[in-house]
C-alpha cells in the first residue's frame, strides 16, 4: 500500500517545527525517523495531510551534559546511543537497551524521542526512561515546558503533548556510582516487540529505587513493595515479595502472561548483581 | 571427472547478478505509458455483494466484474471420485468467500493514485455467516460457501482398508490428535504481472512472477477466451515461488485482460499486507489417527482421519483435493506396515484457496507420524530412534511398494537415521540430560524421517484426476558458431540455481565448462514446452531433458568433426572441451560451430545433417516419482519459565540419489530447512470468529530471521535412482518436510519429566508455558 498524499516541510528546529503544526493543526503530524508511522503512513491508518520533519532539527538532535543529568534531544537516534556517539548518564544501561531495540535498520533511524512519542507501552524506551526516572522537555508555542516520563504516557498510545507540542529532549539523571540497573524484555525472536519486560534500577547514593513491569495494554506499572524490598533487603528481598507484587498488580491478566511478567522482572533483578 | 560436470561444487552462476540487484524482477520493469492496478478487496470473510457503486466519471478506471467481458472464470478440474469444481472468478460476483479476494480493481499512474480510487468505490456487502473452521463447514445445516452446493466438501476420499487385523492383534493403541496452522509462504518477492500488447508480434505479452511461464499461458488463454499463439508468458528473474507462484492467479487474468482490450502496458505488485491475507493459504491440517503396534513398538497398521482446510476455491490447476488427497497417500511415510485406512476430508471455508506449499502435505504428515513414533515408544519405554529403525523399511527391502503403492526406488532409510544419532552424538546428550542447565532449561532431542516424492510422473498425477498432467519436459540445445552452447528450457528458475545444474548437466556429457553454457528460461516465446518448477521435478524432468538434449547435439557433432578427423562420426569422443578423433588428433568445439554455419563447403556434398541445434523430451523410464529421504536431529533447549526454544543443534542426512552441485543441494536443503522450523515454532495465521485474519503484517506473522536459523550440518549420501537419468532424485523441498516433527518431539522429549506432550504446531512460548502451567496444576492436584 501506498501513502495518501501529504505535504512534506523539514523543520530546521524545534521552533521552526512548533510554528510550522501550529500553522497546520490538526492536519500535520510529526515525523522523526519514521520507524512506527513510516508503515501508519503505507496502511493508510495515519492520514495527514502534512509532515513535518524533526530529524534534521539541529536542536534536537544534540545532547548536553550537566554535573547530575544529561538531556538528550528527542532526534537522537537509537544507533547513536548504540555505537556511543552520546555519553550514557545511566552506567550502561542506555547503549545496553538501544543494542536490543528492533534490528539495526530500525535504530539507525528510529528516535528516542520518536519512540516516546509514539508512546507503545512495548518500546523500550518507554520503560526505561519511566525506569531511570527521566523528565520530558515539551516544547511549545509558549516554551519550554517539564513533565516526568510516568505522567507523561498516559495510556498506550496516549500522550500528555498538547496541540503542537514537541518532545524536544529527554532529561535522564546520572546513576551514581554504586548504583545497579537490570533490564530484561522477552521477545518471540529476536528484533520482536517485547512481550514482557522488566525494569530494575537502585541508586542507593540517591536514595532511588525504581522496579517497573513493562510491555503492558497500558503504561508500565511500578511494582513498589518489590522496589522497597530491594532498595532495603537486596535482590534476594526483591525476589521474595515479586510474585506477590505482580499478582496484586496484574491481576486481570492471564496466568500465563502474568508468569511471563514475573519471568522479566526476576531476571532483571538477577542482572543486578552482574552490572556496575 | 569433469571440472564443471555432474557432481563438482560449481559456483552459483546466477549468485553475481543476484547479490549485486542487478537483474530484473517484475517490479523493475518500466514502460511508457504504464499505468499501475490496484485491487479493492473484501473487507469480510462471506457476504453477499449488494452492489459496487462506482464515482461518477470514473468509468474506465474502475472496473468490478461485470465490466471484464468474455472472461471466464477458474475451474479447476478433476476426475478424482467426490471432487467437487468451484467457479473462482477473478473479480468476485454474487459473493465474497474470503478476507482479501478481490471485487473491482482501479487503474492509476501509479499505486497510490489507484488506492487513492479504490476509497471512492462504496461496496455494499450484506454479510453471511463465515464458514471458518472445518468443524463449522462439516457441520450439519452448515452455511454453503457454495450455495449450489448440497454440503461444503472439495472431496471427501477414503484411503485404504479398514485395518481390522492390526487392531485385533495390537498390543499397544496409541490415539492422538495433531494440528498444523494454516501459513503463508512469504517469498521475498510477492506476486507481480506486468501485461501488454505487442504490435510487432500481434501478442499480448504477460510478464508474471511464475514458477510456471507454460502453464499460466494455459490458463490464461482458457480464462481469456483466445488463442494460446496470441499469448506469450515471460517469467522474468522470480524471487522465491515456494509453490505459492505455482498457480494461475485471479489478478494475472485481470491485468492481461486489461492489456489484452485496452492495448496498453498495465502492471500489479502484490504488497505484504495483500500477500499476509489473501495469500493465507496453506498448511492447514487437522489429524485424528490411531496406530496399531506390538509391545515392541513395530506397527501393525493405522487408522486415520486428515481434513484439509481447503479455503474457498479450488486452485488451477492443482485443485482443492491434491493436498488433502496427497496427505491421505503420503502418511504411512518411510514405514513398513501393511494395513492401512485414512479418511480424507478437503472442506471449503471462507479462507484463501488452498495452495500447495513446499513440501506439499508431507510437513503435515511427516509431523504427524513422526510423533505417532515417538508416542509409541514412550508407551513401550523406548527409544524413539530404536522404535523408529525398526518400522523404517530396511535398504535390503529396496526397491519396496508401500501400503499406499508408493514405489520406493531406492536407498537406506535406516543407515540415514543411524548416522543422524551419531551426528548429533546422542549419547552425549542422554547423559548431558542426567544434570540440571545451569540456567534451569530443559534440553531435548528429537529425530524425523520422511520419503520425499520427487518428479511425481503423469501417473501419479492422472491418479489425481487432474485436467493437466505433468510428464515430459523438454530442452532445445544448439552449439553456437563460436564454439559455445545455448540450452533453452521451459522450465523457470525460482532461485534454486537450476541455471548453474542444468549447466552442469550439459557440461557433463559435452566436457564443455559451465562458464560457456547459456540456460535460457521462463518465456514461453523463445523455450519449448515444460510445465515448469515444482513439485521437487525441475532438476529429475529439465535436467534429463538437457541431458537428452546434450547427447543428440553430441550426435551432430561427431558428424560434423568426423571428416576432418578422418574418421567414422561414432570414433569421435567429447573430452576435456575437445572434440577428439582416434589418433590423438582433435577439433576445438569451436572448429566444429565454424565449419557447419560459415563453411559447410567443407561438409560432405550431399550430406542431410539436421544441424547443430536439437529438442529433445524426457520422462523418466518408470513414472512413479522417484523417492529422495533424509533424517533430522535436532537438539532443544526449553526454558520452562517462558517457553521459549532455542535449536542447539541440527543435523540433516539427506539423500537425492546422485548429486549435481552438492553446494546447491546444501542450499536447497538449509533454505527448506529454515522454512520448516519456520512452521515448528513461528508461522500461524489466525483468525478471529468472523474470519478476519489477525495477522496482517510481518509484525504479527513471524518469520525466522537469522538469529533464529541454527547452523545446520549436513551429510550427503548417495542413493542414485535406476529409473532417471544419471541417478539423479529432486531435493528442492525436502528440508521443510521434517523440522516440525523433529522439533516437536526434541521439545516433547525435554519436557517428559514435566508430564507435557505437545502435538501441535506452531510450538511457540505461548503454547509450551500453557502446557507447563496446566501439567504443573495437573499435578499440584493429583498430590
Amino acid at each position: 500500500m501506498k501513502p495518501v498524499k501529504f505535504d512534506y516541510l523539514p523543520a530546521r528546529d524545534g521552533a521552526e517545527a512548533v510554528r510550522l503544526l501550529t500553522e497546520h493543526g490538526d492536519e500535520a503530524k510529526c515525523i522523526a525517523g519514521g520507524q512506527s508511522l513510516g508503515p501508519m503512513l503505507n496502511l493508510r491508518l495515519a492520514r495527514p495531510a502534512v509532515l513535518v520533519d524533526l530529524h534534521r532539527a539541529e536542536d534536537l538532535t544534540g545532547v548536553e551534559e550537566s554535573r547530575d543529568a544529561i538531556v538528550y534531544g528527542g532526534a537522537v537516534r537509537h544507533a547513536d546511543f548504540e555505537d556511543g556517539r552520546v555519553a550514557d548518564a545511566a552506567r550502561g544501561m542506555l547503549p545496553f537497551v538501544a543494542s536490543r531495540i528492533a534490528y539495526r535498520a530500525v535504530r539507525n533511524r528510529g528516535t528516542l524521542g520518536g519512540s516516546l512519542s509514539h508512546a507503545d507501552p512495548a518500546a523500550d524506551w518507554v520503560c526505561v526512561m519511566t525506569g531511570l526516572g527521566a523528565t520530558y522537555l515539551l516544547r511549545g508555542k509558549k516554551g519550554v515546558r517539564e513533565v516526568a516520563a510516568e505522567d507523561f504516557i498516559q495510556a498506550a498510545f496516549m500522550t500528555a503533548l498538547g496541540a503542537n507540542e514537541i518532545l524536544a529532549g529527554v532529561r535522564v539523571p546520572r546513576l551514581s556510582e554504586s548504583a545497579r540497573w537490570g533490564y530484561y524484555k522477552f521477545c518471540k525472536k529476536v528484533g520482536e516487540f517485547s512481550q514482557a519486560t522488566g525494569v530494575v534500577v537502585v541508586d542507593p547514593e540517591r536514595g532511588y529505587s525504581r522496579v517497573l513491569v513493562g510491555a503492558l495494554d497500558s503504561p508500565p506499572v511500578p511494582l513498589e513493595p518489590v522496589a522497597e524490598a530491594l532498595a532495603e533487603d537486596g535482590p534476594d528481598g526483591a525476589l521474595a515479595v515479586l510474585d506477590a507484587a505482580v499478582d496484586t498488580a496484574l491481576g486481570d491478566y492471564p496466568e500465563v502472561n502474568r508468569q511471563l511478567y514475573k519471568v522479566a522482572v526476576r531476571r532483571a533483578l538477577a542482572q543486578i548483581g552482574a552490572t556496575r | 571427472m569433469n571440472k564443471t560436470g555432474i557432481g563438482a561444487r560449481v559456483r552459483r552462476l546466477e549468485d553475481d547478478r543476484l547479490v549485486h540487484g542487478r537483474s530484473r524482477y517484475v517490479g523493475d520493469i518500466k514502460m511508457p505509458g504504464m499505468c499501475d492496478v490496484a485491487f479493492l478487496r473484501s473487507p469480510l470473510a462471506h457476504a453477499r455483494i449488494k452492489a459496487v457503486n462506482k464515482p461518477d466519471g470514473c468509468g474506465n478506471r474502475i472496473l468490478c466484474a461485470e465490466d471484464l467481458e468474455g472472461v471466464r472464470p477458474i475451474v479447476a478440474e478433476s476426475t478424482l471420485p467426490s471432487y467437487r469444481t468451484s467457479e473462482h472468478w477473478p473479480l468476485a460476483r454474487d459473493k465474497v468467500r474470503f478476507v482479501g479476494e478481490p471485487v473491482a480493481m482501479a487503474i492509476g499512474r501509479n499505486r497510490a493514485e489507484a488506492e487513492d480510487l479504490l476509497e471512492e468505490i462504496d461496496l455494499r456487502l450484506e454479510a453471511l455467516p463465515p464458514v471458518i473452521t472445518p468443524a463449522v463447514s462439516m457441520a450439519e445445516d452448515a452455511t454453503l460457501v457454495h450455495d449450489q452446493w448440497q454440503d461444503n466438501m472439495f472431496l471427501q476420499l477414503s484411503v485404504g482398508q479398514d485395518p481390522a487385523d492390526a487392531r485385533d492383534n495390537a498390543e499397544v493403541v496409541i490415539t492422538r490428535e495433531y494440528r498444523t496452522a494454516r501459513q503463508v509462504m512469504n517469498p521475498m518477492e510477492g506476486k507481480g504481472v506486468v501485461a501488454w500488447w505487442d504490435y510487432r508480434d500481434g501478442q499480448l505479452v504477460v510478464t508474471t512472477s511464475t514458477q510456471v511461464p507454460h502453464v499460466i499461458r494455459n490458463g490464461l488463454a482458457r480464462c481469456l477466451g483466445i488463442d494460446e499463439a496470441l499469448i506469450r508468458v515471460i517469467a522474468p528473474e522470480v524471487g522465491g515461488g515456494f509453490g505459492y507462484k505455482c498457480v494461475l492467479q485471479p489478478e494475472e487474468i485481470a491485468v492481461a485482460w486489461l492489456a489484452w482490450t485496452r492495448r496498453k502496458p498495465f502492471r500489479w505488485l502484490e504488497d505484504r499486507r495483500e500477500h499476509l491475507t489473501a495469500g493465507a493459504n496453506t498448511r492447514e491440517h487437522h489429524y485424528s489417527l490411531t496406530a496399531y503396534a506390538d509391545k515392541r513398538g513395530r506397527l501393525l497398521g493405522m487408522d486415520a482421519e486428515v481434513t484439509v482446510d481447503v479455503g474457498a476455491y479450488s486452485v488451477w490447476p492443482f485443485t482443492a483435493g491434491l493436498e488433502a488427497a496427497q496427505a491421505g497417500g503420503n502418511l504411512p511415510g518411510p514405514y513398513d506396515f501393511r494395513e492401512y485406512r485414512c479418511q480424507v476430508n478437503a472442506p471449503a471455508t471462507n479462507k484463501p484457496p488452498f495452495t500447495p506449499y513446499r513440501g506439499v502435505a508431507r510437513p503435515g504428515v511427516c509431523f504427524a507420524m513422526e510423533l505417532t513414533i515417538d508416542a509409541i515408544a514412550r508407551e513401550v519405554g523406548r527409544e524413539p530412534w530404536e522404535v523408529r529403525m525398526e518400522n523404517l523399511v530396511p535398504a535390503d527391502a529396496m526397491p519396496y511398494v508401500n501400503v499406499t503403492n508408493k514405489h520406493y526406488d531406492s536407498g537406506d532409510y535406516p543407515g540415514s537415521l543411524m548416522i543422524a544419532k551419531d551426528e548429533i552424538r546422542f549419547d552425549e546428550i542422554r547423559e548431558r540430560q542426567k544434570t540440571p542447565e545451569p540456567d534451569g532449561r530443559l534440553i531435548g532431542v528429537g529425530f524425523a524421517t520422511y520419503t520425499e516424492q520427487s518428479a511425481h510422473g503423469s501417473k501419479v498425477f492422472a491418479q489425481w484426476g487432474l485436467a493437466l498432467i505433468p510428464g515430459y519436459d523438454e530442452a532445445r540445445m544448439k552449439l553456437t558458431p563460436d564454439g559455445g552452447v545455448e540450452v533453452r528450457v521451459g522450465i523457470q528458475s525460482i532461485g534454486q540455481g537450476l541455471q548453474t545444474t542444468l549447466a552442469q548437466v550439459a557440461s557433463e556429457i559435452l566436457s564443455i565448462p559451465v562458464d560457456r553454457i547459456r540456460v535460457l528460461m521462463g518465456d514461453t516465446g523463445t523455450t519449448p514446452y515444460s510445465y515448469g518448477a515444482f513439485a521437487s521435478r525441475g532438476i529429475v524432468m529439465a535436467g534429463g531433458a538437457v541431458s537428452r538434449a546434450a547427447e543428440a547435439l553430441s550426435e551432430r557433432i561427431r558428424i560434423v568433426a568426423a571428416r576432418p578427423l578422418g574418421c567414422a562420426p561414432e570414433q569421435v569422443r567429447l573430452q576435456d572441451d575437445r572434440v577428439q578423433g582416434p589418433d590423438g588428433n582433435s577439433l576445438s568445439f569451436a572448429e566444429v560451430g565454424r565449419i557447419w554455419y560459415l563453411r559447410p563447403d567443407e561438409l560432405p556434398e550431399g550430406d542431410r545433417h539436421g544441424g547443430l541445434e536439437v529438442t529433445e523430451a524426457y520422462r523418466p523410464k518408470t513414472d512413479q516419482g522417484v523417492f529422495s529421504y533424509a533424517s533430522h536431529a535436532v537438539v532443544v533447549a526449553v526454558d520452562p519459565d517462558t517457553g521459549k526454544v532455542e535449536l542447539l543443534d541440527y543435523v540433516i542426512v539427506e539423500d537425492a540419489g546422485t548429486v549435481v552441485n552438492p553446494m546447491i543441494v546444501e542450499g536447497q536443503t538449509i533454505g527448506g530447512a529454515v522454512q520448516g522450523i519456520g512452521s515448528a515454532l513461528f508461522e500461524e495465521v489466525t483468525y478471529d470468529d468472523q474470519g478476519q485474519p489477525l495477522s496482517s503484517t510481518l509484525a504479527d506473522y513471524h518469520l525466522p530471521g537469522a538469529a533464529e536459523a541454527p547452523h545446520i550440518r549436513i551429510q550427503h549420501t548417495e542413493s542414485p535412482s535406476p529409473h532417471t537419468a544419471h541417478g539423479i532424485k529432486g531435493v528442492g523441498e525436502g528440508g521443510a518436510i521434517a523440522p516440525g516433527g523433529a522439533i516437536v518431539n526434541a521439545i516433547n522429549d525435554a519436557l517428559a519429566g514435566l508430564g507435557v506432550e505437545l502435538n501441535q504446531i506452531p510450538a511457540t512460548p505461548e503454547r509450551i508455558l500453557k502446557a507447563v502451567l496446566s501439567a504443573r496444576a495437573a499435578k499440584e492436584k493429583a498430590s
